[in-house]
């Protein structure tokens, strides 16, 4: 499937995730979409036959609630059945309302409390180093996220250990719970923290295909850093209506509105 | 007089050991590597040591994603920075998915001493405890915290493990002893009270059977290393053949071994003789000061004859409060 097409797929599936449980993140899992499509349909060495093998690219979602974006990827990648992303949150579904290593195919690292996923990450991160194993690890992070104090203790330890083998994407969609970023808990000036911060600080557009994979390589040919990827994104992305919208952070659309979401959805793709 | 050894001496020894035996263990420490001994460790492992300086929040996190590579890891830190200041990591990040991560948490309670309160960590115990799947263990000596730091280290799961600064009398002998998760050690043997004790007190416990024996009453000293599970088998004979506990813990007595005791005794289907059943040594829901480490104790109740004095006159309802010493 072509990545572009893998994108509208997975964006079909997170409103279907959300509308069926009637909860769940829309916003900020439809502005990270388009860097999980081009890390699971393209990027990362992973083997679905495989799940574990130790050897495989690891990806933490630190926004796990951001994880009907995951979800749909892993589901169309054949980790589980696309059928039961409809049992997102629901009672026996072990699709949970956040990231659940242990019981979901696919899932590298539990989240959900954030700033923890970006530390984990720095943890395989590092073992792959000390073990001289090649795979990298990539995570995405929240542009409200990061004002969480461990993530800066954790890119302290990125830049320290020179992990390399680490790409950190924030998702800068400009919009946590309670309103614009910038009013609530401004990180800016945000690339040149990172880059005092000692990172490979790259900008870039989070929803243009050919910019991800760019930042995928020039992350790649750094040697001595890790990666942080600021992608400047929308929040709620190809949904009209949502787009944007802080207040589409945690709400689930009705069914008028899930049908209009879907049909633009398909009109955009 | 015991030989004294402190259990964070004995932490860093059986660090070596298990570094050799398993080339898949690492080691994190939060910039206190030459407090809590994983110093050694660096020493002689240099590539599988982190120091994560100081951020234990972080600490936990890489620790949890380290062993979710495939890997053990031990994180160490003082108590309070460990169960206390990264609670939420070791919760989220560590026990809920289950992470091979064993966290061994030096200079617990108020032996601490001069650093006070805010060092005194006497709510991890409840902490963990709180945790699901959570093992907690409170060794007694050094020789002990060795075993529970080679049961740690082949249990596949998180432990929480919880030893002090001071040094402390060897109880047991290298080689012989075998720590057995959620089971106890009976140490000798009394009708009229148990005293069931964790951390430091292997000697304020005799002290206090001693003073009992010239008044004419026997304790039976069991000494509780596995905090969660516990040994109920231990609590219910203690209860049936002595009527009467006593727990000793450097913590605070709401959540900790009195508190985990306590629970146990309330399930427990065993005759009651409507007396009182318990008597909690700890910090009385306060928390520490400044001293000497027995300063504090001594402020603090854990005092031989003041200990034996409320034994008494729980079991002596005519006692007036002089006591042969």
């Amino acid at each position: 499937m072509e990545t572009k097409v893998f994108a509208k797929e997975m964006r079909k599936l997170i409103l279907e995730a959300i509308y069926n449980s009637k909860s769940g993140h829309p916003g900020g899992s439809l502005s990270c979409t388009d860097i999980l499509a081009v890390l699971y349909n393209e990027e990362m060495r992973r083997d679905v036959n495989d799940p574990k093998n130790q050897d495989r690219d690891r990806f933490v979602l630190s926004k796990g609630h951001a994880c009907p974006a995951m979800y749909s990827a892993l589901a169309l990648k054949g980790y589980f059945p696309v059928e039961d992303i409809k049992t997102f949150r629901k009672i026996d579904s072990y699709l949970e309302g956040h990231p659940d290593m242990k019981h979901i195919p696919g899932v590298d690292m539990t989240t959900g409390s954030l700033g923890q996923g970006v530390s984990a990450a720095c943890g395989m991160a590092i073992s792959a180093k000390k073990q001289n194993k090649d795979f990298r690890v990539y995570t995405i992070l929240g542009d409200g996220e990061i004002e969480e104090g461990q993530c800066w203790e954790a890119f302290m330890f990125a830049a320290h250990y020179k992990l390399s083998n680490l790409c950190v994407f924030i998702d800068s969609n400009g919009l946590q719970i309670d309103g614009d970023v910038n009013e609530v808990m401004s990180s800016a000036p945000l690339a040149d923290k990172m880059k005092a911060f000692g990172f490979n600080t790259l900008e870039i557009d989070g929803h243009d295909l050919d910019a991800i994979r760019g930042a995928l390589k020039a992350a790649k040919e750094c040697t001595d850093k890790p990666t942080a990827v600021i992608a400047k994104t929308v929040k709620g992305k190809g949904v009209s209506f949502m787009e944007n919208q802080a207040g589409w952070h945690g709400v689930a659309p009705n069914k008028e509105q899930y049908e209009q979401a879907i049909q633009e959805v398909e009109a955009n793709g | 007089m015991a030989e004294m050894k402190a259990q964070r001496d004995a932490y860093g020894e059986v660090l070596i050991e298990l570094g050799k035996k398993y080339d898949n263990l690492f080691v994190l420490d939060a910039d206190l590597t030459k407090s809590t001994k994983t110093a050694d460790f660096k020493k002689a492992f240099p590539e599988r040591h982190i120091n994560c300086g100081i951020a234990e929040g972080n600490m936990m996190t890489v620790a949890a994603g380290i062993a979710s590579c495939g890997n053990i890891a031990f994180a160490s830190t003082f108590a309070m920075f460990a169960a206390g200041r990264a609670y939420e990591q070791i919760r989220n990040s560590i026990a809920y998915p289950h992470n091979n991560v064993k966290v061994v948490a030096t200079h617990a309670g108020l032996t601490v001493g001069e650093d006070g309160a805010t060092h005194q960590c006497l709510e991890d115990i409840a902490l963990m405890r709180a945790v699901p799947g959570m093992v907690v263990l409170a060794p007694s000596d050094a020789v002990q915290t060795k075993e529970a730091c080679r049961f740690a280290a082949e249990y596949d799961g998180p432990v929480y493990i919880r030893v002090g600064r001071l040094p402390i009398p060897v109880v047991y002998t290298e080689g012989e002893y075998k720590f057995e998760l959620g089971k106890s050690e009976r140490l000798a043997d009394g009708k009229d009270v148990t005293l069931m004790f964790c951390g430091p007190f292997y000697q304020l416990a005799m002290d206090v059977k001693a003073i009992l024996e010239k008044n004419g009453l026997t304790a039976r000293i069991v000494d509780m290393p596995s905090i969660k599970p516990i040994d109920t088998v231990a609590i219910k004979d203690a209860i049936t053949d002595t009527g009467l506990i006593v727990t000793i813990e450097d913590h605070n007595v709401f959540g900790g071994l009195g508190s985990a005791v306590s629970d146990a005794l309330a399930e427990l289907d065993v005759c009651r003789h409507n007396g009182k059943e318990i008597i909690k040594i700890g910090a009385q829901d306060k928390f520490g000061t400044s001293g000497t480490p027995a300063e504090i104790l001594k402020a603090y109740g854990f005092d031989a004859v003041e200990i034996a004095k409320q034994i008494i006159a729980t079991k002596c309802p005519e006692f007036a409060g002089e006591i042969q010493l």
